[in-house]
């Protein structure tokens, strides 16, 4: 049996420097280390990784991380 | 991607909270549960009283109010028996409701009136300089209580049970997903709703009891959270230092503002 991972390349993921307080909470939640710390803000490093599971944006609790799933859209 | 600007007062953002504080979390678990039950924006009225919590009613577009210490119950009490079809939220700390309104608290709660508490328990009194709470757990330190807090804390979800809520339903920051839902059904309950929201404040608590960043702190929590369904098997010694999470309650019994306008059509009859 094989497995088929669909990769996920229409996703995008905004952060906002100015909102940003860099508490590493998306850092520490995302399952797939699509995001680094860089300069004290947050900063995607590996997008091609993102599945979509929102849990940075579900838990950002400075509304610093936008995460569009264009498939869903 | 959520839209959230069209609940928020973007103008005042970035929010004032500390970097790793889980009052943003909430926040956004009550935008998403009031967006799930498409409740109009004017037909929303929050109240707060002060604290870091209480600061939420400033960032977001619904009616708000901003009240006096501890008494954001009482405000509240008034905007419910004053405007029933409003949707009331009253948006509160451990300290706010427990401490220096605790009296307003239990009474609204034994009223049973329809109102929907937020509760943020981080522990301590985070704003005014990391005083002591009724919460604050045994041995743990605050600038009061430099040799560590000696008393016992509230268990604040099982006082408002006591005290007659007809929805009580604790949730940790660490999954928002729950906090969302425990939100949007103590909305829809007609009644006193509390939700009790643990949030972790790494600066006046984390940081005096060296429990690390708030990411550090949200991981305890997640660590620390037990299922109500789980608990219920458990001694209470396997239960000390976990943090229960769950609905505790809820059940219909008669609510106050319900309770008022019988006596008001009574008495218009009777004219």
């Amino acid at each position: 049996m094989t497995l088929t991972v669909k990769e996920k390349k229409d996703v995008e993921i905004e952060i906002s420097e100015a909102w940003c307080k860099g508490c590493v909470i998306c850092v520490d939640y995302c399952p797939h280390d699509v995001l680094i710390m860089e300069r004290g803000k947050a900063k995607v490093a590996n997008l091609a990784a993102c599945t979509a599971c929102m849990l940075c944006e579900l838990h950002c609790p400075d509304f610093a991380i936008v995460v569009r799933d264009k498939s869903k859209e | 991607m959520f839209n959230y600007d069209q609940y928020l007062r973007i103008t005042k953002f970035p929010l004032i909270w500390c970097p790793g504080c889980g009052d943003g979390i909430v926040l956004k678990s009550l935008v998403r549960a009031i967006d799930k039950l498409g409740l109009e924006k004017d037909s929303v009225c929050m109240v707060s009283g002060i604290g870091c919590a209480s600061r939420l009613t400033g960032y977001v577009d619904f009616n708000t109010l901003h009240t006096t210490h501890g008494r954001a119950m009482t405000f509240a009490t008034g905007v419910k028996m004053a405007k029933p079809d409003l949707h009331v939220i009253v948006i509160t700390g451990d300290g706010d409701a427990t401490a220096i309104g605790g009296n307003h608290y239990i009474h609204a709660a034994r009223r049973n009136i329809d109102l929907t508490v937020i509760l943020f328990n981080n522990h301590i009194y985070g704003m005014t300089g990391g005083q002591v709470s009724p919460t604050t757990p045994k041995g743990m330190l605050a600038s009061t209580a430099p040799y560590g807090s000696m008393d016992h804390t509230f268990n604040i979800s099982g006082l408002a049970q006591a005290a007659g809520a007809s929805f009580v339903a604790r949730a940790s920051v660490h999954n928002g997903v729950q906090l969302e839902n425990y939100i949007a059904k103590a909305i829809q309950n007609k009644g006193f709703s509390l939700v009790e929201a643990m949030s972790p404040c790494p600066t006046a608590y984390g940081r005096r009891n060296r429990l690390g960043a708030g990411v550090d702190m949200i991981e305890d929590l997640k660590r620390d959270a037990v299922p109500y369904s789980k608990a219920k098997k458990m001694t209470p010694e396997e239960l000390e230092g976990k943090v229960v999470t769950g609905i505790f309650i809820n059940e219909e019994h008669p609510e106050c503002r319900s309770e008022y306008q019988k006596i008001i059509d009574r008495f218009q009859k009777e004219k």
